[in-house]
């Protein structure tokens, strides 16, 4: 057509208007730290298996995948981590936490039904490391170590692996066979277990390996003066769960009191009243928001009807009677007696006191050093002697599974960069993506599905899992509640609401560039990201 | 919201594509092929509602008709922004004539392909509120009235912005314009009855007449899918802030049009000849002060001699258009 | 085929047989027989493939003749008056974007005071609007026009209005021959539009223009129209051969051969012009008639041509710029500039006022007998009694200044004492 001239254009021209000029800052694709991984003790990327699982199908391998980078027990982790992620999660300030834990477990379940599997995918190294103890932290050392083709060897004292998993978690919360599949999956990457192998000298030992870790946990159960007459039963907790878990089966009586305020004194109420007490109470010398059990712990033990005496002491234990003394809190939060005894039935006491290690084994070993009755390691998990670490329970750091699935970890990248003399990369940790980086808005309103429970009735008299797993829709639904903090999930908003179409869509999984010849800096798409995973630089002008 | 929400996927139906959809049912906007009907390279100021609101639009009604779409637009920023000689930004046929009759030149687009029996070929009217509800009022009214098969959409930003923001018909009470300064006993626009060309729309009774925003850009393009599933006169009304107009964040674009909604100063719904059939719900009612205080035009209502009393008129504006057209969610009436 | 039609029966008559696709129009007097005749041929069918808008004012039924023809189909609308008025922002905007519309202007004066009745001020004052101007002196000349307007349009890319006098062509029953459909078919190629909405060829049509290339715009709009001063005598040529008349041109001249004296008019008054010159002729004064067909563009070598001989120049124009002078007048003498003939501006026949025989034989024995002063604006058959009462009854009201103070002596009015 023989167009008039500037009053009819061409279609599409002003793309030789380079609109970028006309800015002073530009958009940036960026990662936060979300604060589900930024608080997993173990170190997972839970936003990014998350991610994964949202897919449904294969994600959930994916997901899993991903979890085993971090971390080889997520069946375990799904039934005891006490989920700081979920503490942290940004969704608690818009509705509920996402339950992560639950997704956790359905996909490691899912793991061991399906029989996935990982692999060593390097060449051997030739170098030989002794684990000592094969709780979860000896576990996870074992397996991160065997997967960058350490020739790994484990001593167990006990007649299991497991450790505290096995013989400090009761099987209600834990069942044994899914402890047992997770377990096995390490072993079977050529892993050595030696069991009832109580090392008990480490200095002779440790030439025949390139490096030690140390993980023996904290099996002994504190003790405390109390005076007792002689008919008096008196039992720790520690022992009576590992007895338990040993087929030995302790005599309570009708009454059980237990003594302490921590997440093994749940467990030995919980299970005292499973073996048949009529009555369990938790005395505990505090109040109830100071005492250290996990929240759905006490829960589910007030469920099962688990009686509680807060602010006393023990004073004196008596065949079938207790005398304890009320407490009071003085201004600084810490109880005072107050003189007023009273009597309790009970016909045994439970110390749930706290634990120790038993640190014989490391008699001569040059340059370790033990601080309150813990073993003393820098920031790269080595003891004061070269080449032998340490962690778990035996290591100065709050106790739980998961921290000493992280120990394990840690440690595993540790020796292994000091095994082959490189120092490990230091490892980065970008900016936290707070609650305010996210655009909320763009969430769908769901609220949290929370994980059925068995019947009560069947809780008091078997040992089944109280908490079950979440079916797979729900579980699905569950990970797809995630905000997905400071991570592009390629929801397609930056690409829609750029009025300059300076954002270019590079296709599924490969997520978006900015294009800067177009981009005039109006912050549009950082406001509209629902994640934060964009961010305004300020040009170099 | 009036089209199928998908719930439960992470972020549902309220961002633009969610990997999770099928992409058939992710917009048009997350697709790669989208047609960019008003394309890189325009002028339009940072931020720019309008050129969000056009695109988004045509890019559907793109979509809807297959490529077979026309545009007419009046005299505005929209105009101006895309098609400085030597360049156009658009990537569709596209007609520009006059200011105040728009939608006469798109009818007589539509009557022409009638007559070739084109009727494959949709068109599209387009106008800013002054092209729209005053200058272009007459001849809007007309095409209304005689149904001629054109959808036409106001961009409206709430004032004359190409000519350096002056009040239109469509300028809210209180908002300063620079012809409505913040002077006298009364500053800013005055109380007025308000001029809502929907609502005129709907009295015209033609077939389909629908508010929307930039904000929720998939009720956005339902209604200008659906719009197109209509033969006569269809009527979108399309709310795209300024950011240089309104004084606000080039970033605030979208978060400003969201909250117009959510506190009930822009009602969002559809109707269909004459009747309401559906209203977007207020997802989480916010109180109008939220949308007032980031933008300047309403600064002199929070300064250093604030008038909490004409804040509460605006409140009670929105509170009128609550209670009117049921935008309270559900559960919450 | 002759027929006895109203004028504006005949014109609807003659833009059926150009098959236009789509007719905009507003009503208004004395424009409305034709698009009334119009509507009836659509819904009857006899119009096929077109689409009749009842659009809501003039203002719209430009518009859509622009949406129409910028989609691609021949387009028609008649108006009058205001209604041009009305539309005048759009006509700059059709002919800007170089839309060939066709429309009729059925002449009439413009308001206020209101009045329905004919004279030329609606169409001069769109004179400068971008449109070709073309002016029938009868209604088969309108029937005629009308034809060669899309012809020309089309070629060209640019808007047309044929003129015709309000009424006295609009409304008079006249013989008219009609051309048959299958010679107007003949005539008047499909069109083929320069531009054009279409998806597959998509296009920005009407771009914003800043100072770089508004004036190159301008010139080439110029250039564009003045080509026309070459497309329509061989429009004119082709349409005599055609239809076996001779119609349309830029020109009519009237017995100029010789004339020392050469009355320029346009429209219907140009009849009864010729009956006076015939008269004057067959008394032995040489006087002449030269009718101006096309005003827009305006001829300016034809003009200076056909008067080469004339001694003395009289424009009798139905229109006057308000404060200036004759409109028509002026473009003569424009084209006269440098020769030593002499140019009245007559203003006749305003708000429907008839011209007379007697009144032009009148005027044209003053003007012969030089008593008619050149240098002023003469105004035909004025009512000088009322002007002076009116002018008496002001008297105390502003001083009119020495510029109004000259018209008034020139009615006679300060001689006469009545403005002392």
């Amino acid at each position: 057509m023989d167009k008039p001239f500037a009053i009819t254009l061409d279609i599409g021209t002003s793309r030789a208007n380079k609109t970028g000029s006309w800015r002073t800052e530009r958009a940036v694709y960026t990662n936060r730290m979300p604060p589900c991984n930024d608080s997993c003790p173990a170190g997972e990327n839970v936003q990014a298996w998350l991610y994964d699982a949202e897919a449904g199908g294969e994600g959930y391998e994916r997901a899993w995948r991903t979890i085993m980078e971090d971390n080889p027990f997520p069946a375990v982790m799904g039934r005891v981590c006490y989920h700081p992620c979920e503490t942290a999660c940004n969704r608690g300030q818009l509705d509920e936490a996402v339950g992560i834990n639950s997704v956790e477990r359905f996909v490691g379940d899912e793991a061991i039904r399906q029989g996935w599997t990982v692999s060593v995918d390097v060449a051997p190294t030739g170098k030989r490391v002794l684990v000592v103890g094969a709780g979860p932290s000896g576990l996870a050392a074992a397996y991160h170590l065997a997967r960058r083709g350490h020739s790994v060897t484990i001593k167990e004292a006990g007649p299991m692996a497991g450790g505290m998993m096995r013989f400090g978690i009761p099987r209600y919360r834990l069942a044994r066979d899914v402890l047992d599949a997770e377990v096995q999956r390490i072993l079977d990457l050529g892993v050595t277990l030696e069991l009832d192998t109580k090392v008990s000298d480490l200095e002779s030992l440790r030439r025949d390996y390139d490096a030690v870790f140390l993980a023996v946990g904290a099996q002994l159960g504190k003790r405390a003066y109390i005076p007792a007459g002689e008919a008096a039963h008196v039992l720790d907790a520690v022992s009576m769960l590992r007895d338990l878990e040993a087929g030995e089966k302790p005599l309570l009586g009708r009454r059980v009191a237990v003594y302490g305020g921590g997440n093994t004194a749940m467990d030995a109420a919980r299970t005292a009243k499973r073996l048949g007490a009529s009555e369990a109470v938790v005395v505990y010398r505090r109040t109830q928001d100071r005492m250290p059990a996990h929240e759905s712990e006490l829960r589910e033990a007030e469920d099962e009807g688990v009686l509680f005496k807060w602010l006393t002491t023990i004073k004196q234990v008596d065949s079938g009677r207790l005398l304890v003394e009320r407490m009071e809190l003085d201004d600084s939060g810490f109880p005072q007696p107050t003189g007023e005894v009273e009597e309790l039935d009970a016909d045994s006491l439970v110390l749930a006191l706290g634990q120790e290690t038993d640190l014989t084994l490391l008699d001569g070993v040059p340059g370790l050093v033990v601080e309150d009755g813990v073993v003393a390691v820098g920031g790269d998990m080595m003891t004061g002697c070269a080449g032998v670490f340490a962690g778990g329970d035996m290591v100065p750091y709050e106790r739980s599974v998961t921290v000493a699935v992280g120990h394990g970890k840690r440690a595993a990248r540790q020796i292994d960069a000091w095994l082959s003399s490189e120092a490990p990369e230091p490892a980065v940790r970008p900016a936290l993506a707070t609650f305010d980086t996210l655009n909320t808005w763009y969430y769908s309103d769901a609220p949290r599905a929370h994980r059925p429970v068995l019947d009560r009735a069947r809780r008091e008299s078997t040992f089944d899992e109280v908490v079950l797993g979440h079916d797979e829709t729900t579980a699905l639904l569950e990970a797809r509640r995630c905000l997905s903090c400071g991570n592009c999930f390629e929801c397609d908003n930056c690409y829609g609401v750029c009025p300059d179409n300076a954002v270019i869509k590079l296709g599924t999984g490969e997520k978006y560039l900015i294009d800067l010849d177009y981009c005039k800096g109006c912050g549009l798409c950082v406001a509209e990201c629902p994640s934060g995973a964009i961010q305004m630089v300020p040009e170099q002008i | 919201m009036a089209f199928q929400e998908i719930k439960l996927y992470q972020t549902g139906t309220f961002v633009a594509g969610n990997r999770l959809l099928d992409p058939e049912q992710r917009s048009v906007q997350a697709r790669t092929g989208r047609s960019n009907s008003i394309t890189s390279g325009h002028r339009a100021c940072r931020g720019c509602g309008e050129a969000l609101g056009a695109r988004y639009v045509l890019d559907a009604a793109m979509r809807a008709t297959e490529g077979k779409l026309v545009a007419v637009n009046s005299t505005g920023c929209l105009e101006v922004f895309s098609t400085p000689y030597p360049e156009s930004s658009w990537q569709l046929p596209w007609l520009h004539s006059l200011f105040g009759n728009g939608p006469a030149v798109a009818a007589g687009v539509a009557a022409a392909l009638r007559a070739q029996g084109r009727e494959d070929i949709r068109v599209v009217g387009q106008a800013g509120d002054g092209g729209t509800v005053d200058i272009g009022f007459g001849t809007l009214s007309g095409l209304f009235e005689r149904n001629d098969d054109v959808l036409f959409v106001c961009y409206d930003n709430e004032g004359y912005m190409n000519t350096g923001v002056q009040r239109s018909g469509a300028t809210p009470p209180a908002a300063t314009t620079a012809n409505t300064k913040a002077l006298g006993d009364h500053p800013g626009n005055v109380f007025g009855q308000g001029k809502s060309v929907p609502l005129i729309a709907m009295a015209h009774e033609i077939p389909y007449v629908a508010t929307a925003t930039v904000a929720e850009l998939r009720d956005l393009e339902y209604k200008v899918e659906k719009a197109m599933t209509f033969r006569g006169a269809r009527y979108l009304h399309v709310f795209v802030p300024c950011p240089l107009g309104w004084g606000a964040d080039s970033a605030d674009t979208v978060r400003l049009a969201r909250l117009a909604k959510e506190t009930g100063l822009f009602p969002v719904f559809e109707a269909e000849g004459g009747t309401l059939t559906e209203v977007s719900r207020i997802r989480t009612q916010v109180p109008v002060e939220d949308y007032l205080r980031p933008q300047r035009r309403y600064a002199h209502l929070f300064g250093d001699h604030p008038r909490p009393d004409i804040v509460a008129r605006l409140q009670a504006k929105a509170d009128r258009n609550i209670v009117r057209f049921g935008l309270l969610p559900e559960g919450d009436e | 085929m002759l027929r006895q039609l109203e004028g504006s029966q005949a014109v609807a008559r003659a833009v059926t047989l150009c098959r236009p696709q789509v007719i905009a129009a507003y009503p208004i007097s004395p424009q409305t027989h034709i698009v009334e005749s119009l509507s009836d041929r659509v819904r009857t069918g006899e119009l096929e493939a077109c689409e009749y808008m009842m659009v809501e004012s003039e203002f719209g039924a430009m518009s859509a003749c622009i949406g129409a023809s910028g989609a691609g189909v021949r387009t028609y609308t008649a108006t009058s008056s205001q209604g041009l008025l009305f539309m005048a922002e759009a006509l700059f905007n059709a002919s800007g974007l170089g839309l060939p519309i066709v429309m009729t202007v059925a002449n009439r004066a413009i308001g206020a005071p209101i009045n329905i009745w004919n004279d030329h001020s609606d169409a001069m004052s769109m004179r400068d609007s971008g449109w070709i101007q073309l002016y029938a002196d009868s209604n088969q000349s309108a029937v005629d026009l009308h034809v060669q307007a899309y012809r020309l349009a089309e070629s060209l890319s640019v808007p047309v209005m044929v003129c015709m006098d309000g009424f006295i062509l609009t409304h008079a029953f006249e013989e008219v021959d009609l051309p048959e459909q299958e010679q107007v078919d003949a005539f008047l190629p499909r069109f083929r539009p320069q531009q054009a909405l279409d998806p597959d060829d998509p296009l920005t049509i009407g771009a914003m223009v800043g100072p770089e290339a508004f004036a190159e715009v301008k010139y080439l709009m110029h250039v564009k129209q003045m080509a026309a001063l070459d497309e329509i005598p061989m429009i004119a040529d082709d349409f005599r051969e055609a239809f076996g008349r001779a119609s349309g041109g830029l020109l009519q001249p009237y017995r100029v051969e010789g004339a020392e004296t050469v009355v320029v008019a346009l429209g219907s008054v140009l009849g009864t012009i010729e009956d006076v010159v015939d008269t004057m002729r067959d008394e032995g004064v040489a006087v002449g008639v030269l009718g101006i067909t096309c005003f827009r563009p305006w001829p300016v070598d034809e003009v200076r041509e056909a008067l080469r001989g004339a001694q003395r120049v009289v424009v009798v124009e139905k229109a006057f710029a308000v404060g200036a002078g004759g409109i028509v007048g002026q473009n003569v003498r424009d084209a006269v500039r440098g020769s030593p003939v002499q140019v009245y501006d007559v203003v006749a026949g305003l708000g429907g006022r008839p011209i007379t025989r007697a009144s032009l034989r009148g005027l044209l024995d003053d003007v012969l007998a030089d008593r008619v002063d050149p240098g002023r604006l003469y105004f035909l058959d004025l009512d000088h009694e009322l002007v002076q009462r009116e002018l008496e009854r002001a008297r105390h009201g502003e001083r009119p200044g020495p510029h109004a103070e000259n018209m008034l002596r020139a009615l006679g009015t300060v001689a006469s004492g009545a403005y002392e």
